[in-house]
C-alpha cells in the first residue's frame, strides 16, 4: 500500500463519480432540456416514466462528487465552490425544481403544465450552470493564500458560456438517445428526429471547445501538441471522429441502443480530453491534486470503505436498472 | 436592509433556512420509511388487507416527502463549500470522510432501492419488494447516524490533531472521531424524534378521518398504531432528552446555562425559570418566573447541587440565550404534550373508547404538526447553542465563512427563500391534499401491492388527464 499514491487513487475515484454523474444525470437532464418539444400527454409521460425510477440514484453521484471532493480534496472544494458561487446556487435551485416536478406533475394534473415548465427550466439551468462551471475551472481561478481571491463574476467569459452551451447540447444528446432506447411509438420517433440535430450541435460545440482550450492562457497547447505526447493525445480526436461516424450511421439504421452508447463514448472521450488538459491540477495552474489533498489518514479511511462499497453500489444500481429494463410504459407512472 | 448585514450573518441565515426546511423532510421520511416497513411486514405476515391499503396510502405520501428531502439535501452538501469554505478547508479532512461515508452507505442505498419500492412491486415479487422497503428504511437510519456523527463532532470534538496548514486532521484512530461524547445521546434523541414526529402526523391523519367516519378500518388502524407510539415512545424520548441534557451540561455547560437562563452561579441549587426574557446584554432574565431548586433537580438530579452561571464563563463564548431559552421550552412543552396525548389514548383504550372519544381525536389532530415544530426547535437549541463556534471551542463561526461578499450571499438567500416557498410550499400543499383523502375502506386485498399503475397515481386519474389536457 505504501507505494500507491492515494491522492492519484482518489483523483481517479472522484473522476469516476463525476463521470458517472455526468452521463447518468446527463440523460435525465437532457430529457428535461428536450421536454418542451415533446407533445403533452403520451410522449411526455413516457419520457418521464423512463427515468422516474432511477433519477434519484443518478443524482446521488453528484453528492458523491461534491462530498468526495470535500473529503479527499478539501482545499479544491473550498476554492472552486466560492469561485463559482452563483453557478452553484443556480444549479442547486434548478435541481430543486426539476426534482420535485417528478412527483408534483402527477399529483396535480391541473398545474401539470407549470411543473412541466419547472422540470424543463430547472434541467436547462442545472445543465448550463454545470457547463459554465467546467469552463470556469478550465480558464483558471484566482487563488491567494489557499483561498479564492477573485470576484463573484470572474467565471463569466465567452469560453465558459461556450462550455455551458456545449454541456446543454451534450445532455440533450444523451437524453434523446436514451429515449430512442427506452421508449416506443411517437415518443421514440420524436427522439429519433431530435437526436440528429442535437448530435451535430454537440459535435460542433465539442470541436469549438477543443479548439479554444489550447488557446487559454495556460500551457494546454503543449499538453496536446508537443512531441512525443501528441502521438497519444491525437488518439482522442481520432476516436471522436470514429464515434461520431458510428453515431450517425446508427441513427440512419434506426438502431435502438447504439446511438446511446455512442453518445456515452463521446462523453467519455471528452472527459479523457479534460483529464489530459488538467492533470495533475485540480484548479489549473494554481492547485495540484497533491496541494489540495486531505491527509493520508483521511484518504485511506475512505478508501477502505469505497473499495468495498462502490462495487456493491454498482451492483444494486445495475439491478435496479435491470428491474426496469425494456420500454417504459405509457400508462401513467410505472 | 441588506447593507446592514455582514456576510457571516447572511451565510448563517442561509444555512439556517436551508437546513431547517430540509430537516422537516428527513425527520418525516425516517419515521415513515420504518412505518412502511412495519406495514408491509405485517401484511406479509398476516395477509390482512388493511395493512396493504395503509402501505399504499402512506407510500404516496412518502414519495412526495422523500423527493423533497433529496433535492433539499443536495443543496446542503454544497452549502459547506459555497458559504463556509474556510470551515471546509479546515475541517474537511475530518468531517468530509464522515459525510462521504453517508453518501456511500446511505444515500445510494436509499436511492437505489427507492425506485423498486415505489414502482417495482409487479416486477420483483413480494419478498424482494419487502427487501427493497427494508433497505430504504435502513438507508434513512444509516444516513441519520453519519450526519449526527458529523454534527456531534462539531459539538464535542475529539480525536483530532492540527496540522501545519491549520487543518483538523485525525490524530490516530477514527473511532473517537465517529463516536464522540455527545454522539450516542444525540443519535438516540434525534431518531426517536423522527419516529414521534411521524407518529403525530399519522395519528392526526387517522383522527381526522375517524371524526368523519369512525368505521374506516384504515383510519382506525393507523390511529391506533400512532397512539401506541405516542404512549410508548414519548416517555422514552423524555428520558433520552434528560440524559442528553446531562451530557450537554458536562461538555457544553455554557449552552445549557443559556438554555436555562442561568446567568448567575447558584451555589445552593439553581431555580427552574418557567418564563422570562433573557438578555445577554444585561446579563439577566427580565420578568423572571422561577421555581427554586427545580433547575438543579433536573440537571443534577439533586435540588441543592450547585450549578455555575454564564458569568463564570468569558462573555465572548456565551450563546444567544434569548433564542435557545425559548426554543428549548417549546421543544420540552411539545414533548410533554405528546406524552399527555399518549396517556390519554391509553385511558381511552383501557375503557374501549379509543375510536369514540371525539376530544381525543381533536387533540390528536391539533398535535399533528407538533413533531415538526419540536424537531426544528430542538435543532435550533443545539445549533444556536453551539455558537459562537462552528467547531465547539476550537473554530469560531466568524472565521469559518467563504470570501463571498454580502450582496452575493443576500441574493442567493433571497433566491432560496423564493424557490423553497414555491416548490416546497406546493409540495406541502400536495401532502395535505393526499392526507385529506381517506384510506380506502374494505378494498379487496391488492394483488400484488401496489398495483403497477395504481401504486402511486391511480391509472384512472392519469388516464383522465392524458391527451387533450393542456
Amino acid at each position: 500500500m505504501a507505494h500507491v499514491d492515494l491522492t492519484i487513487v482518489w483523483a481517479g475515484i472522484i473522476g469516476f463519480a463525476v463521470f458517472a454523474y455526468v452521463v447518468m444525470d446527463g440523460f435525465d437532464l437532457g430529457i428535461g432540456i428536450l421536454f418542451p418539444i415533446f407533445s403533452v400527454g403520451e410522449e411526455r409521460d413516457q419520457a418521464m416514466n423512463s427515468i422516474a425510477p432511477v433519477w434519484d440514484g443518478n443524482e446521488t453521484w453528484l453528492v458523491l462528487g461534491g462530498g468526495g471532493l470535500f473529503a479527499a480534496f478539501p482545499l479544491a472544494y473550498a476554492i472552486i465552490l466560492p469561485a463559482t458561487y452563483p453557478l452553484m446556487i443556480a444549479m442547486l435551485l434548478g435541481l430543486v425544481f426539476r426534482g420535485v416536478a417528478f412527483e408534483f406533475r402527477w399529483r396535480d394534473p391541473r398545474h401539470r403544465p407549470f411543473w412541466d415548465i419547472a422540470f424543463s427550466l430547472g434541467s436547462v439551468t442545472a445543465a448550463f450552470a454545470q457547463g459554465v462551471t467546467l469552463g470556469a475551472i478550465l480558464q483558471g481561478i484566482e487563488v491567494r493564500g489557499d483561498a479564492y481571491a477573485g470576484g463573484w463574476l470572474d467565471w463569466l467569459s465567452p469560453f465558459s458560456l461556450l462550455t455551458g452551451v456545449a454541456v446543454v447540447f451534450g445532455y440533450a444528446l444523451l437524453g434523446a438517445t436514451w429515449l430512442i432506447w427506452k421508449t416506443e411509438l411517437r415518443c421514440q420517433q420524436r427522439a429519433r428526429h431530435l437526436a440528429l440535430p442535437v448530435g451535430v450541435a454537440t459535435l460542433i460545440a465539442l470541436a469549438a471547445v477543443s479548439a479554444a482550450t489550447p488557446f487559454l492562457q495556460y500551457d494546454y497547447w503543449h499538453r496536446w501538441f508537443a512531441l512525443p505526447g501528441v502521438l497519444l493525445t491525437a488518439q482522442v480526436p481520432l476516436l471522436v471522429v470514429i464515434c461520431a461516424g458510428t453515431f450517425l450511421w446508427s441513427l440512419r439504421r434506426d438502431a435502438e441502443r447504439l446511438p446511446f452508447f455512442m453518445a456515452l463514448a463521446l462523453f467519455l472521450l471528452g472527459f479523457v480530453g479534460l483529464g489530459i488538459s488538467m492533470f495533475p491540477y485540480v484548479v489549473p495552474r494554481a492547485v495540484t491534486i497533491w496541494d489540495a489533498a486531505a491527509p493520508a489518514q483521511s484518504q485511506s479511511f475512505m478508501l477502505i470503505g469505497s473499495v468495498i462499497i462502490i462495487p456493491i453500489i454498482l451492483a444494486y444500481t445495475g439491478w435496479a436498472y435491470w428491474v426496469f429494463r425494456g420500454k417504459a410504459g405509457t400508462e401513467g407512472y410505472h | 436592509m441588506i447593507a446592514n448585514f455582514d456576510p457571516v450573518t447572511l451565510a448563517r441565515a442561509q444555512f439556517a433556512f436551508t437546513i431547517s426546511y430540509h430537516f422537516i423532510f428527513p425527520s418525516f421520511s425516517i419515521g415513515l420509511a420504518s412505518y412502511l416497513m412495519v406495514l408491509e411486514g405485517l401484511w406479509l405476515k398476516t395477509g390482512n388487507g388493511v395493512y396493504a391499503n395503509l402501505y399504499r396510502y402512506w407510500l404516496k405520501i412518502f414519495a412526495v416527502v422523500f423527493g423533497m428531502g433529496v433535492v433539499s439535501g443536495v443543496v446542503m452538501s454544497y452549502q459547506f463549500g459555497t458559504n463556509w469554505s474556510a470551515f471546509s478547508t479546515k475541517a474537511g479532512p475530518i468531517v468530509g470522510p464522515l459525510m462521504a461515508y453517508e453518501v456511500l452507505t446511505a444515500f445510494f442505498l436509499e436511492a437505489g432501492f427507492l425506485g423498486v419500492m415505489l414502482f417495482g412491486i409487479s416486477r420483483v415479487g413480494k419478498g424482494l419488494h419487502f427487501f427493497a422497503t427494508c433497505m430504504v428504511a435502513l438507508g434513512t437510519l444509516i444516513s441519520a447516524t453519519w450526519i449526527i456523527s458529523v454534527n456531534s463532532w462539531m459539538q464535542t470534538p475529539a480525536g483530532y490533531a492540527i496540522n501545519v496548514k491549520g487543518q483538523f486532521v485525525p490524530a490516530g484512530s477514527w473511532l473517537p472521531i465517529i463516536f464522540t461524547a455527545s454522539f450516542p445521546y444525540r443519535l438516540v434523541h434525534t431518531v426517536i424524534a423522527s419516529y414521534l414526529t411521524t407518529a403525530m402526523a399519522v395519528g392526526a391523519v387517522g383522527a381526522w378521518h375517524l371524526l368523519k367516519d369512525p368505521a374506516n378500518r384504515g383510519a382506525r388502524k393507523m390511529f391506533s398504531m400512532a397512539m401506541w407510539m405516542a404512549a410508548i415512545v414519548a416517555p422514552i424520548q423524555i428520558l433520552a432528552g434528560d440524559q442528553h441534557g446531562l451530557n450537554t451540561l458536562e461538555h457544553q455547560p455554557a449552552k445549557v446555562l443559556a438554555m436555562e437562563g442561568d446567568y448567575e452561579p447558584s451555589p445552593d441549587g439553581a431555580p427552574l425559570i418557567l418564563f422570562g426574557l433573557p438578555s445577554n446584554d444585561e446579563g439577566r432574565v427580565r420578568y423572571e418566573v422561577a421555581v427554586p431548586h427545580i433547575g438543579s433537580l433536573i440537571l443534577k438530579h439533586d435540588p441543592h447541587a450547585p450549578l455555575p452561571g454564564l458569568k463564570d464563563y468569558p462573555r465572548d463564548i456565551w450563546p444567544p440565550a434569548p433564542i435557545i431559552f425559548w426554543s428549548f421550552r417549546i421543544m420540552v412543552a411539545l414533548g410533554f404534550a405528546m406524552l399527555g396525548l399518549g396517556l390519554w389514548s391509553l385511558l381511552a383504550r383501557a375503557r374501549g373508547k379509543l375510536y369514540d372519544w371525539r376530544w381525543l381525536k381533536r387533540a390528536a389532530i391539533l398535535m399533528g404538526p407538533s413533531g415538526f415544530v419540536a424537531v426544528i426547535a430542538g435543532w435550533v437549541t443545539t445549533e444556536v447553542g453551539r455558537q459562537p463556534f462552528t467547531i465547539y471551542g476550537l473554530l469560531r463561526t466568524a472565521q469559518s465563512h467563504s470570501p463571498i461578499g454580502a450582496p452575493a450571499v443576500a441574493v442567493s438567500l433571497l433566491a432560496f427563500v423564493i424557490v423553497y416557498f414555491t416548490a416546497f410550499g406546493a409540495g406541502i400543499f400536495y401532502l395535505l391534499r393526499l392526507m385529506s383523502k381517506p384510506p380506502l375502506a374494505g378494498e379487496p386485498e391488492p394483488q400484488p401491492i401496489p398495483q403497477r399503475a395504481a401504486g402511486i397515481t391511480p391509472a384512472a386519474s392519469v388516464a383522465a388527464h392524458l391527451p387533450g389536457e393542456a
